[in-house]
């Protein structure tokens, strides 16, 4: 539903669908893989039904997982490819944490700070999903030696907590910028929004109009 | 296996103390490999106490059988024929089976509280009604001794017979032994047994008799006498200088706390930034250009 003819589509109903089916699987698989991360979130297992099935389950929905973002990667890769005017907005980024946005150069849909977000996640999946398949015991851990298998423990361990502190940053972000969840909620975002946060692809969609 | 239970030294996955009120006597199990026949019947009495039955498999052309550790057979004998010195052959018979490391790579790879434990005692206990069949023990473990169970998924290995051994009797495997290779005490005294057993080989020609507790795990509450303890490899791959492997350390270690911390911080960090520097909004000049359109 869209009651505003001056809002501008930023995601379509498919890439809002996918998205969040990332981020629902992100957020149980966070949430289940730090049970097992340190005692202190022992009890979050019992929101897969108890550790033995946050044992079994967490595995699958990583795959899962994967598997949604392979379709949202081939579905955003070209929209993050990173230009010079991002080098130029993520050498300014301080500025821009520190709540002045005057000086930073025009970004297009993405900014700099969002597209390495975005290759960084990229990567993050791959290492989790390979690094998680060595540790699956009830089916792969066999086929390894154990020097591996210890490793692709540590490394799961390590880029698990990594990505856990990136999506923090990706969803502040979201509340921060005023405006920005509705994009994801149903679509839209105000026109103003747009040439604010986005300006360079503000007159590429609106051709240059205000 | 759950008797003993007021005398924990360490508790998979707990951060707190253990019931710790009763303090015993760190016991320990010699194996003397030169007095070994490799009989199997350590196998069977382990068999017998612990009412395990492993599927009965194929000859694989050497005498180790079942070839390996299974959930079902918590010790094997590990046969190998070297020669040490040329024209000499020498039968290495080992079992094979959990050390009760002091320093449990399983234990501290373990995510389960409770699931694994050890006691004042020096036994390594695995609650398999608190595993959750992850696997991590056989990670963390510098000598391939869990195994889970295909039918339960759960961990298994041996108990040093922690149930005989809570009520004042030895492991059922050293009350079986015909030859006395196998024996069971305090550590001390096993440490001083041992001492004679060596003193005794080396006269006999084994100059490199000697007694393996690796210090790389704290030492271990199952202990072997080797012939050739410069040289412990020859026994089915002993390992020479076990320990817990460095990537298991990092792993499991204080990097952990460290990072649930940074993590936690970085969340309540994002508040702070939120209340302190406000919302990213669109400025009230581009708002006004807007306004007349919606």
């Amino acid at each position: 539903m869209n009651r505003n003819p001056n809002d501008i589509v930023r995601y379509t109903a498919y890439e809002r669908a996918n998205h969040w089916a990332v981020g629902m699987s992100f957020i149980l698989l966070a949430l289940s893989g730090l049970a097992f991360f340190h005692p202190a979130f022992y009890p979050l297992s019992l929101l897969l039904g108890g550790a033995v099935w946050a044992r079994i389950l967490h595995p699958f929905i990583g795959v899962l997982m994967a598997l949604l973002f392979i379709m949202m990667f081939f579905r955003f890769w070209k929209l993050n490819i990173i230009t010079q005017v991002d080098k130029e907005w993520l050498s300014r980024v301080k500025e821009m944490v520190d709540g002045d946005d005057h000086n930073m150069p025009e970004s297009g849909k993405y900014n700099g700070g969002q597209k390495i977000m975005f290759w960084l996640a990229a990567v993050c999946m791959v290492l989790l999903l390979v690094s998680g398949i060595v540790i699956w015991r009830a089916y792969f851990s066999g086929l390894f030696p154990i020097g591996l298998i210890r490793f692709s423990s540590l490394l799961h361990a390590a880029v698990a907590a990594f990505m856990i502190a990136l999506i923090i940053v990706h969803i502040y972000a979201a509340i921060w910028t005023r405006g920005t969840i509705r994009a994801m909620l149903y679509g839209t975002v105000s026109r103003a929004w747009a040439k604010q946060h986005h300006p360079a692809w503000f007159r590429q969609i609106t051709g240059g109009g205000k | 296996m759950a008797l003993q239970s007021l005398d924990i030294k360490a508790r998979s996955a707990t951060t707190t103390p253990s019931p710790s009120a009763r303090e015993t006597m760190e016991v320990a199990k010699l194996i003397d490999i030169s007095k070994c026949i490799g009989c199997k019947a350590c196998q069977v009495a382990c068999m017998e106490w612990n009412d395990l039955r492993d599927e009965v498999g194929t000859n694989v052309g050497v005498y180790d059988n079942p070839p390996n550790l299974s959930a079902q057979s918590w010790t094997v004998m590990r046969y190998s024929e070297v020669e040490v010195e040329a024209n000499k052959l020498e039968w290495l018979i080992r079992k094979d089976g959990c050390m009760h490391c002091a320093d449990p790579g399983c234990l501290k790879a373990c995510p389960a509280p409770g699931a694994i434990v050890q006691y004042s005692n020096g036994i390594v206990d695995f609650h398999q009604e608190n595993c959750i069949g992850c696997g991590y023990c056989i990670t963390g473990c510098p000598f391939d001794i869990p195994r889970i169970s295909k039918k339960d998924s759960k961990a298994y290995k041996c108990t040093l017979c922690s149930d005989r051994v809570a009520v004042g009797m030895e492991p059922a495997c050293v009350k079986t032994c015909p030859t006395g290779a196998i024996v069971f005490g305090t550590k001390d005294d096993m440490i001083h047994h041992a001492e004679g057993r060596i003193t005794d080989l080396k006269s006999r020609g084994y100059a490199n008799a000697g007694l393996y507790d690796p210090q790389g795990v704290g030492g271990t509450h199952v202990m072997y006498v080797l012939q050739h303890a410069d040289k412990p490899e020859l026994f089915s791959g002993l390992p020479k200088n076990p320990s817990i492997s460095a990537m298991v350390g990092l792993w499991k270690g204080i990097t952990k706390p460290l990072t649930s911390f940074a993590l936690g911080m970085l969340a309540v960090g994002t508040l702070f930034h939120y209340v302190m520097k406000g919302p990213n909004e669109v400025s009230k000049d581009i708002e006004k250009e807007f306004e007349n359109e919606s």
